[in-house]
């Protein structure tokens, strides 16, 4: 692949903690883009850079061990070289672990494409007393070997003139590395090759001693180009068939047996000749620190520990300090919104009520964000994710999961309080398809920090006695219900999913580097950001038009308006015709007066110091002054008094409460009416099974872009004014709910909750993550289904034997386990029977 | 013997990976190849996975993994 002209394009390739993206960063420094392979999960970053006026384009190619066809990464590594045929592949390996990541290097070599090696983390090779004979490994190997230290950018510059060297048109020095795999296989390969060579489109295309290599390791990739590509493929494909049979009578081993075995005595030979070990293998510092961290005691009390840290820093310090904090700017970007938009009216109504408030309810997340991907991305770098695998794969693979599990489990909250969104996103590490799949299906059951709000709600109201254990059984339910979906799914839609074996390389501790950690947090951050605001802006909108459309009649608008109207007479009344105030709040004065009202009441309460009201005092008389003695109860700031002001203050004060109440009625009866409100009443004769009246369904269909809405919706409903807090809210609810509602009811309804389907952006997030929009609507349906079941189990069982909500919980804790321990029998019985018949 | 009976602190040397498809390509891929000294360093705390070093890294895996690679003691 040439590009367009003067410009190159590079593969890097290499294996896992090869220190691959030290040396992509330090070759095209902040020019990089990040892409997916087309209709893949697997992500594509390129880079690009200039050496001597001609542009690079560098593609960062997955880490893999091997090229077979078994892994998506190696699927997609091989076809880019196949297909996209760059100009020069670049091997990062590492020095310290030559042997194993020559293997890799024979591979990329029978390719065909020219080829240079970075040999890399020079400096760790030389504390362990390896020392590395370049120029006789670049002689062994047939191309040019650049020694690097990529954290440290030593070598780039070598390694830029390397690829400008080999990927020079015409007098491209080609590889004349040519692997000898011994007098048992060569002869077949040579007949293959020959065989293969008779098909025009393949020999133009293909590399024949490679693809005859692939024929005979029985690869199915290998074996579909044929079948595509070739006229004589069914000669082709039999004979390869006897081929492999014949060789694996006669040598008791198989093809590709034979030929990992070749290329690993090959790579052994080369390591005797290049590597000298200056001081004998000592313990190193990575075995001592995993003496402690694996330890079958110490190893799960200090992963508790590294969990709890990371829960608190960004929940506890981000979710309650930084964001917070971000807030007020957000805010402020808010007011400024609001204060450029129409006064009035529908279009500001859709603009601010919906759009700006929906995308900054999610962008109140991206400190807490930020923070978690910062600490993931240290947590990656340094090599501890390996072992929190380790710790923790017994546990989680009886339920389908895998060790890898563990992370995106917490960061979704195991504990009570987390996030989906960075719960899918952190399953982008896991390797195992099919267990990756059942992790992204399960994290958005576990207990984000949004439905926490509903569950405090309920609790308060419902179980005052019971608070703490009861948060504590939601976290339990959660998780032993997540679990056991989990081991449905991996048995059953999730069955063909591909899966890995359990291979895990334990990589030597590394201290991450600060860019290394910043750029990763930021790219993923950024990933979240796009994706998620365009969609959150059409949801927004759609929203916004179920709960203000059709609207209220004209009748009843104007019935509202006729009572505003009464209500302000009444003011002017009371207030008295000969008051001197009278004029000043004629007409659009006592608008203006009204926002002047608001703003010095909201203002007090946050004023609590003597001091700070005293301030407040000043500066709202400095204002106005008149306004301030009405305010004031008719006192000026020097405390005489204005019998005027006075009377003007209670009139204002019963009015002010009729217009609050009228507006609250009105939107009230706004949601009723309106498709929103349609939707949760044709929905309450399903719903009442479990449960559920039409308020608490709007509550629920609101949350779907996201679970903050929840308890906002049930404050419009349930008639609190603009500036609901938890404990009016709750007044409210425990007012209405007192003769129709149990803690059965409760129940129900957390349960339903905490089942109910991700939000908006999770599910943008599960789309990305599994490239697949069939998977969303999956994940979208199926909590709905289940969780509705059990709303309604718990609230029939409950009824039917008019049982108390503690009651009603224990069954159904004893249930759920019980199950639980049933289907952790039958995935143990799986599993042994996957390792008897492999 | 196979290598999930090996206990820690134990070497040994692999005879043969006797398991095939992605299982047994990947042990071979990682090194498993007849001649190749082991040694068990520790089991995860359940006991499974196990962790050795083989050709101078450390690597864990299953043991219905291990089961599959048959060794002698050192």
């Amino acid at each position: 692949m040439r590009g367009s002209p003067g410009e190159i394009i590079v593969a890097l390739a290499g294996q896992p903690n090869s220190g691959k993206s030290t040396i992509f960063n330090a070759l095209t420094g902040a020019r990089q883009h990040v892409a997916n392979y087309p209709g893949i999960t697997v992500e594509k970053k390129t880079g690009t850079y200039r050496f001597d006026g001609r542009k690079t384009v560098v593609v960062d190619l997955p880490g893999t061990y091997s090229l077979t066809s078994y892994t998506q990464e190696e699927r997609v590594s091989r076809n880019f070289l196949l297909h996209e045929k760059p100009a020069a592949v670049v091997d990062v390996v590492d020095a310290s672990n030559l042997e194993r990541n020559l293997y890799l290097v024979f591979q990329l070599a029978e390719m065909g494409i020219p080829m240079a090696l970075a040999l890399n983390m020079m400096d760790v090779a030389g504390q362990r007393g390896l020392r590395i004979d370049t120029e006789q490994l670049s002689r062994q190997v047939g191309m040019p070997v650049v020694p690097t230290i990529g954290n440290r950018g030593k070598g780039i510059k070598d390694l830029r003139e390397a690829i400008d060297w080999i990927s020079k048109d015409g007098d491209a020095p080609q590889t004349s590395l040519r692997l000898d795999y011994g007098t048992a296989l060569e002869p077949v390969l040579g007949r293959l090759e020959k065989r293969l060579s008779e098909n025009v489109i393949l020999a133009a295309h293909y590399p024949l001693r490679w693809l005859a290599l692939k024929l005979m390791e029985n690869d199915n990739e290998a074996q579909r180009l044929v079948r595509e590509h070739a006229e004589n493929k069914e000669y082709i494909l039999s004979s390869v068939a006897r081929e492999r049979e014949l060789f694996q009578s006669e040598q008791e081993q198989t093809a590709e047996q034979a030929i990992a075995i070749m290329r690993y005595q090959i790579a052994g030979e080369i390591v005797e000749r290049c590597v000298k070990r200056e001081k004998e293998e000592q313990r190193t510092l990575t075995d001592r620190i995993d003496e402690v961290v694996c330890n079958r005691v110490a190893g799960p009390i200090f992963l508790g520990g590294v969990l709890f840290l990371l829960y608190y820093l960004t929940m506890k310090i981000g979710g309650e300090h930084i964001a917070p904090w971000a807030w007020k700017y957000w805010a402020m970007l808010r007011d400024v919104i609001a204060s450029v938009l129409p006064a009035e009216g529908l279009i500001r109504s859709l603009l601010l009520s919906g759009i700006v408030d929906g995308v900054f309810a999610i962008m109140n997340y991206l400190p807490i964000f930020l923070i978690l991907f910062l600490l993931i991305a240290i947590l990656e770098d340094s090599g501890y994710m390996a072992r929190v695998a380790f710790i923790m794969d017994r546990a989680l693979r009886a339920f389908g999961l895998h060790g890898q599990s563990t992370l995106p489990m917490i960061l979704g909250g195991v504990v009570v309080g987390g996030c989906a969104i960075p719960g899918v996103m952190a399953t982008r590490a896991m390797k195992d398809q099919k267990a990756r799949m059942t992790t992204i299906m399960i994290v958005p059951l576990m207990n984000c920090m949004a439905k926490v709000p509903l569950y405090v709600l309920l609790v308060s109201i419902f179980f005052k006695e019971h608070q703490a254990i009861m948060l504590w059984f939601m976290s339990l339910i959660t998780l032993g219900v997540a679990l056991i979906v989990a081991s449905v799914l991996s048995l059953t839609v999730l069955k063909r999913q591909e899966s890995e074996p359990f291979i895990l390389e334990m990589p030597p501790y590394h201290l991450p580097t600060i860019t290394g950690v910043l750029r990763r947090a930021i790219e993923r951050t950024w990933l979240f950001v796009k994706k998620v605001i365009t969609i959150i802006v059409a949801v927004a909108i759609v929203v916004w038009v179920f709960i203000t459309f059709p609207g209220l009649s004209e009748e009843r608008n104007a019935y509202y308006d006729g009572e505003v109207n009464n209500a302000t007479e009444t003011f002017m009344k009371n207030m008295g015709e000969d008051n001197p105030y009278a004029e000043l709040l004629a007409g659009s004065g006592l608008k203006e007066f009204g926002g002047y009202w608001d703003d010095y009441k909201k203002q007090r309460m946050g004023a609590k110091s003597k001091d700070a009201k005293h301030a407040l005092k000043e500066k709202f008389s400095r204002e106005d002054l008149e306004f301030f003695k009405i305010v004031n109860k008719g006192k000026g700031l020097d405390g005489k008094k204005d019998k005027y002001a006075k009377k003007v203050y209670t009139a204002y004060k019963s009015l002010d409460k009729t217009l609050k109440r009228l507006d609250t009625a009105r939107r009230k009866e706004t949601v009723h009416v309106s498709f929103a409100g349609r939707f949760g009443r044709s929905l309450e004769p399903v719903s009442k099974f479990a449960g559920f009246d039409w308020k608490v369904n709007i509550a629920l269909a609101s949350s779907f872009a996201a679970k903050e809405n929840l308890v906002a919706t049930l404050g419009t409903i349930y008639s609190v004014g603009e500036e609901s807090s938890g404990t009016t809210l709750a007044t409210a609810m425990e007012e209405d709910t007192a003769e129709t509602w149990t803690p059965v009811h409760a129940l129900a309804l957390m349960l339903f909750v905490a089942l109910f389907p991700p939000c908006i952006a999770t599910l943008i997030m599960v789309r990305v993550e599994t490239g697949s929009t069939k998977w969303m609507l999956f994940a979208a349906t199926y909590p709905i289904i289940l969780g509705f079941i059990i709303a309604v189990i718990v609230f029939q069982g409950g009824q039917l034997l008019s049982l108390t909500a503690v009651q009603v919980m224990t069954f159904f804790s004893l249930f759920i386990f019980t199950i639980l321990a049933a289907t952790y029998f039958v995935g143990e019985r799986s599993a042994s029977g996957r390792q008897m018949s492999s | 013997m196979t290598l999930d009976q090996m206990k820690p602190g134990n070497e040994c040397r692999i005879v043969k990976v006797n398991m095939e498809g992605v299982a047994g390509q990947r042990l071979l891929d990682m090194g498993f190849i007849p001649g190749t000294a082991i040694s068990v360093i520790r089991n995860a705390p359940l006991m499974d996975p196990i962790d050795i070093r083989v050709k101078g890294y450390m690597l864990a895996l299953r043991r219905s993994e291990a089961k599959g690679v048959e060794v002698t003691p050192l």
